[in-house]
């Protein structure tokens, strides 16, 4: 049985092709302004027994391709533990939002706690910083591994983040030391997420702000522990789409009917 | 139709306001009459909601010419039985949609409750009609942000202030008992009438029986699967306020019979098993649907309102077992003081309240929404969950009127009915 997973996230659109419960394949590609025929061409070559969607975007690739769907929530919980069995805290930083999962032992999410509308502490936060400093997203990470003082951020939205970098560069501050005070304020934010669910080890890090190396080395000094960033961290959302389907029905030999499956939805 | 000319006497602004009709016409279909397997005694409902700024307003535009009273409110602590004893009328006003912010902020600051943008919205954009043909509104003191505003809405419209107090103690009975009584002067000098034992009377048992209506409501609720919807019952909570008392209880207690019959048969508007959800925390005022919606449309069910639109208006009853005004008065007082508000400090019946809701109506979730910038309830989330997130899993919502949120909203929804399963 084939099943392919697709998450739509703000920024990226992910997929993964899981054969028989094994992951095979994952693609990453941007969302652009036209998420529905980077859909279709992202499809297009693939052969699959069945098609399931998550992310903000999960319901356009049901009403327009028959994917069946489940919440990022969920998805992210499913394919963490494919990787890590043990997992029992999520910390997720994707384009737009931020989420911390708590999972019981057998791995079903107890609690989560999402940010609110507002972009703060999520990749695109580090999209802003990192052009106000005149870097790229990845170069933000090497500037802030680069210093060993960080400069106090103290506001919570981007916007008035952005305007406190802009007024710490007119001052004359370091890049490096600027870059290191985003990055710990991201931390700090995500620590407190994490707190809100009752942090547990082992903590994994997914999302495509989970490749950033200086976060993941300042909240491991901050949560006092190693995080686990799963090789390939934005995929865990497609993966657990697939693997959703894939848990249920293997063995049952049952095809997906996706419209009846959610018969309630709007 | 044919109110315009009932709206151009009231001074709307008729473009605005039809705009403003047309959208809540929409946004019905969508919310309301599309839902399935809804009671038939809903019909008269929809009617009320068909003629939002019609019907009713031209009857207490008649209600005017035989020169009774008016009052607007916005809050469950105005002991409306005083102003029915004189014969006059209470309305709860417009407050549930985002009209007129831009006026608003002009003499608000933005980041304030929705709720207060909202009747200042309605009033300067001049599209309600409720607010208009009050003779005065009557404020309370149940929130810094309602008590700071009303000095401003004095300016448009003669907003008389009720002192609640913020303890449950000795002194602040004596103090809320007084201000009863004041109130009972005011609105006595307002209709130039002295109110009687009997007419008191007759006042406190024509809003019991409409709370008790309410009352049945809710229990019919208990039942696997549930006879009707949360949206259904929110609107029913939401239409109390302004409608004729005696026609909707009326009505309230037809549709009950109804549900009893669907009880007995096993019929519910959703299947059995259907997941359970108590929505508690600040008011939805109409068409504030938002949340109702978004938990109703991904697969669960409400079954209990723990809001000053629900529960909270209906749970306690005036005693009428006194043979003096100031008896009368006195028991009004004390109903009143058992409203478990969170501008109270501390709030402690709020967090018993809430536990007893989850295990008479076999609750499986709750849901705590806060309006954004609504400091006592958004603070006292933390008491409450306290209370229930042992019993069964809990969502912390925070929110206001705008729809740019409905999808992360409705992220979070599903992921938490996900945990239910």
């Amino acid at each position: 049985m084939i099943i392919v997973g697709i998450d739509i996230g703000s920024r990226s659109i992910k997929s993964v092709v899981l054969k028989d419960g094994v992951l095979e394949a994952t693609t990453c590609i941007e969302t652009t302004y036209e998420p529905k025929e980077q859909i279709r061409q992202l499809l297009s070559g693939l052969q699959y027994d069945c098609l399931v969607a998550t992310g903000y975007g999960r319901y356009l690739v049901r009403d327009d391709f028959g994917a069946e769907v489940i919440t990022e929530i969920k998805a992210h919980a499913l394919g963490v533990r494919y990787f890590f069995p043990e997992a029992r805290t999520i910390l997720d930083i994707g384009g737009q939002d931020t989420k911390a999962i708590a999972l019981s032992p057998e791995g079903t999410v107890v609690r989560f706690e999402m940010n609110d509308r507002c972009a703060a502490g999520t990749g695109r936060f580090l999209e802003v910083m990192a052009r106000a400093l005149g870097v790229e997203i990845a170069g933000l990470a090497d500037l802030a591994l680069a210093s060993s003082e960080a400069a106090p951020i103290s506001s919570l939205c981007t916007v008035f983040a952005e305007s406190e970098v802009i007024g710490l560069i007119s001052r004359g501050q370091r890049r490096e030391i600027i870059a290191k005070g985003i990055i710990l304020s991201i931390a700090k934010r995500s620590t407190a997420l994490l707190k809100r669910v009752g942090l547990q080890a082992p903590v994994v890090f997914t999302g495509g702000v989970a490749l950033n190396k200086a976060l993941v080395e300042t909240l491991e000094r901050l949560l006092n522990l190693s995080l686990w960033v799963p090789r390939e961290p934005q995929i865990t959302g497609a993966l657990g789409a697939a693997l959703s389907v894939w848990n249920t029905r293997a063995g049952l030999g049952s095809r997906c009917s996706p419209r009846a499956a959610n018969p309630e939805e709007p | 139709m044919g109110y315009e000319s009932l709206w151009q006497k009231l001074g709307l602004d008729l473009e605005a306001h039809e705009g403003l009709l047309n959208g809540l016409g929409k946004v019905y279909e969508q919310v309301f009459l599309a839902q399935k397997n809804r009671p038939q005694a809903m019909e008269y409902f929809d009617q009320v909601v068909g003629s939002i700024h019609g019907a009713r307003v031209e009857e207490l535009f008649k209600a005017k010419e035989e020169s009774r009273l008016v009052v607007g409110t916005f809050c469950v602590f105005v002991p409306e039985e005083i102003v029915w004893a004189v014969n006059g009328i209470c309305v709860g006003l417009c407050a549930g949609a985002e009209v007129g912010f831009e006026q608003a902020e002009e003499l608000l600051p933005r980041n304030l409750c929705a709720l207060i943008k909202a009747f200042f919205g309605f009033k300067l954009a001049r599209v309600c009609p409720y607010v208009e043909i009050c003779d005065f509104l009557v404020g309370e003191t149940t929130c810094d942000g309602k008590k700071k505003a009303y000095e401003i809405f004095n300016s448009l419209k003669k907003t008389y202030v009720m002192h609640v107090p913020q303890k449950k103690d000795e002194e602040s009975l004596k103090l809320w008992l007084n201000e009863v009584r004041r109130f009972k002067e005011e609105i006595e000098r307002a209709s130039g009438r002295e109110i009687s034992v009997a007419e008191l009377k007759e006042a406190i048992e024509l809003i019991n029986r409409r709370r008790e209506a309410l009352n049945r409501l809710n229990e019919l609720r208990r039942a696997d699967p549930p006879p009707i919807s949360g949206l259904d019952t929110l609107l029913i909570n939401q239409i109390a306020f302004y409608d004729d008392p005696v026609r909707f209880t009326t009505k309230v207690n037809e549709l009950c019979s109804e549900l009893e019959e669907r009880v007995k048969k096993g019929q519910g508007v959703c299947p059995k098993g259907t997941p359970r959800i108590i929505v508690s925390g600040c008011p939805m005022a109409i068409p504030n649907w938002k949340i109702p919606y978004i938990i109703e449309s991904a697969g669960a069910v409400i079954v209990g309102e723990e809001s000053c639109v629900g529960r909270r208006n209906t749970r306690n009853l005036v005693e009428v077992s006194s043979s003096t005004v100031d008896g009368l008065v006195e028991n009004i007082a004390n109903r009143y003081m058992g409203i478990d508000c969170a501008i109270f400090t501390p709030n402690v019946e709020r967090a018993e309240n809430l536990k007893e809701m989850v295990s008479e109506l076999s609750a499986q979730g709750v849901v705590h929404y806060s309006l954004k910038f609504c400091d006592p309830y958004t603070i006292e989330v933390h008491h409450m969950d306290n209370a229930v997130s042992s019993l069964v899993p809990t969502l912390r919502i925070e929110t206001d009127y705008s729809q740019e949120d409905m999808e992360q909203l409705r992220t979070r929804i599903e992921a938490f009915l996900e945990l239910l399963k």
